[in-house]
């Protein structure tokens, strides 16, 4: 190991991968000062700064509702796909067989399909289902789309259950429903959770599906920056670009403090 | 003593608490892909449907797609960008993997961090930065000129080019975190073997590491080209309707010329596609370690 370490081609590599996180991260950094630019349209500041693009996402009624219509949505989609997601991998679990297995993965496909192929098809059953432009609609859609992201975490920490313990409480009388409540809800929280996460940042994320459902009634944030960037590129974009990375970062290092957490907790239990 | 009568009362009805567990656990693994089969398995199937049926009973609109001289143009653009797009963050991803597994662990999870980060961030605000870069009053043309190094702006964007480069980039991190996940499995006693009985560092890396590497790059592989197929948002942005891929003709078809059969063809062809290169992965690994990474 400390050889493959210390050689000289080991750190070229590195450098390499260094220039390579460069490449990711600093080309998204060109919307924060962007987003202080005093002009409409999309420019630099050269050396006036203006916080009025922020002041836009607050004061515009069109942002506003994208704000508003996004997180209503987000909410009820990752609310649903917990509640699917979580009952869909226990129940798998349990029967835990090739059967389990296949339905499983049946409630991954979303995750796979290519967007564009399901919305087509959504768009035309929910014309059928009078789901066409409401909060409902988009809401189902994005549910679907999250499902698959809570039933691989939720079921993640389920490989780590120890069946013994529903036992343990089956024998000493509890009911199926109660047997499950009390010993596994409690261990796979941090599953749910994270895939609640996941479904909320996929909904909130998401446009394909997006463009094909809603018309005017519902007007997702993504909407508002795909209308933000293909008809004038304004610069209200870039603020609401900074705004999302910050909230990612702090996502991001939430996430892995977390991680961090648990693995002393697992580590101190051991 | 009450825990005696509890323990009694269910031995004397052992077999319809069996019963009434077991429909419990069907109805919970079921319930779900159920309510997956009305609002996300029906739709999937009015694709296919409709490709066999609008405007009329049939194979034509799959027939069209071999003769359409419009179609053959986008499928070979959508080829060619997904094979240089998925080559290249693969290559790119498996140095960062390698490196990121490979580095001391404070700088592991600095570098981690930064992977996730773009991982994470919206699609629509990588391509807006994009823009704002390159587009011909962007950021670096503006450098470029006023550095004199040109005269007149480069064309960055709206071209296949940018498209690629949108790709790659949005790609990278769904590289590096299967492989990631796959080196980590790689025992590190391995390569110092191979060095110690006398291979060179290049050597010990070429005829151990990467061969044992070869399962995780091949998974990376096909879903970053799974992935790539089916891209429209970079491309719609980014390639200014220049080097249409299928995504974007799909939707082109659908909502502007109200073509809704050649529409689903094409979409239920790239769903097959899809299928079968997954069918293909499911051979090589099991669904469940590849998920496992995400």
């Amino acid at each position: 190991m400390e050889r493959l370490r210390g050689g000289a081609g080991f750190a070229f590599t590195l450098c390499l991968a260094w220039l390579l996180i460069a490449f990711l991260i600093l080309p998204l950094l060109v919307v924060i000062p962007i987003s202080f630019t005093p002009e409409r349209y999309l420019s630099m500041p050269e050396g006036e700064y203006s916080w009025r693009h922020y002041e836009t996402l607050f004061t515009d009624r069109r942002w506003r509702k994208g704000i508003f219509d996004s997180t209503v949505v987000a909410l009820g989609a990752s609310c649903l796909a917990i509640i699917l997601g979580t009952i869909c991998a226990i129940g798998c679990w349990k029967l835990s067989s090739r059967l389990g297995e296949t339905i499983r993965v049946l409630a991954l496909t979303p995750m796979i399909v290519p967007p564009i192929v399901h919305a087509l098809g959504m768009y035309r059953v929910w014309v059928d289902y009078g789901l066409i432009d409401s909060y409902l609609g988009l809401i189902l859609a994005h549910a679907m789309k999250g499902i698959p992201f809570v039933v691989i975490s939720v079921s993640a920490v389920m490989s780590n259950f120890d069946p013994r313990l529903e036992q343990a409480a089956r024998s000493l009388g509890a009911g199926p429903l109660t047997a499950m409540r009390l010993t596994i809800l409690p261990n796979i929280w941090p599953g749910v959770l994270a895939g609640g996460v996941f479904a909320f940042a996929i909904s909130w994320d998401e446009i394909v599906v997006a463009l094909f459902l809603t018309r005017r009634a519902v007007y997702t944030l993504p909407r508002q920056i795909w209308d933000g960037i293909q008809d004038n590129i304004s610069p209200a974009v870039a603020a609401v670009g900074v705004l999302l990375i910050f909230v990612t970062i702090l996502a991001v290092l939430g996430k892995m403090a977390w991680d961090r957490r648990m693995a002393t907790r697992e580590s101190r239990r051991a | 003593m009450s825990g005696i009568k509890i323990l009694s009362a269910s031995a004397s009805s052992g077999l319809p608490r069996m019963d009434k567990t077991q429909l419990i656990v069907w109805t919970m693994a079921l319930l779900p892909i159920v309510v997956l089969c009305v609002f996300y398995f029906y739709p999937l199937l009015r694709v296919l449907t409709i490709s066999f049926t609008e405007p009329t009973l049939g194979l034509e609109n799959y027939r069209d797609i071999f003769s359409s001289s419009a179609v053959r143009r986008v499928l070979k653009t959508t080829l060619w960008i997904c094979t240089i797009a998925s080559a290249v963050s693969l290559l790119f991803g498996y140095l960062l993997a390698y490196a990121i597994v490979h580095a001391s662990t404070r700088w592991q999870s600095w570098m981690l961090l930064a992977v996730l980060l773009s991982f994470w961030v919206s699609v629509l605000i990588r391509a807006f930065a994009w823009i704002a870069l390159l587009q011909t009053r962007g950021l670096v043309n503006e450098t470029l000129q006023f550095m004199g190094l040109i005269d007149e702006p480069i064309r960055f964007i709206r071209n296949t080019f940018g498209v690629i480069l949108g790709m790659v980039h949005y790609m990278i991190p769904y590289a590096v975190l299967p492989l990631m996940a796959n080196m980590r499995t790689i025992d590190t006693r391995y390569v110092p073997a191979a060095r110690g009985l006398g291979a060179s560092p290049f050597g010990a890396f070429w005829r151990v590491f990467l061969p044992l590497s070869l399962p995780g790059l091949i998974s990376a592989s096909i879903l970053v080209f799974i992935f790539s197929i089916g891209f429209y948002i970079t491309p719609a942005l980014l390639g200014g309707g220049r080097s249409t891929m299928l995504a974007e003709y799909i939707a082109l078809q659908v909502n502007e010329t109200l073509a809704w059969g050649q529409g689903t063809a094409l979409a239920s062809s790239m769903l097959f596609v899809v299928f079968a290169m997954l069918l293909a992965l499911g051979r090589i690994v099991k669904f469940r370690n590849m998920f496992g990474a995400g």
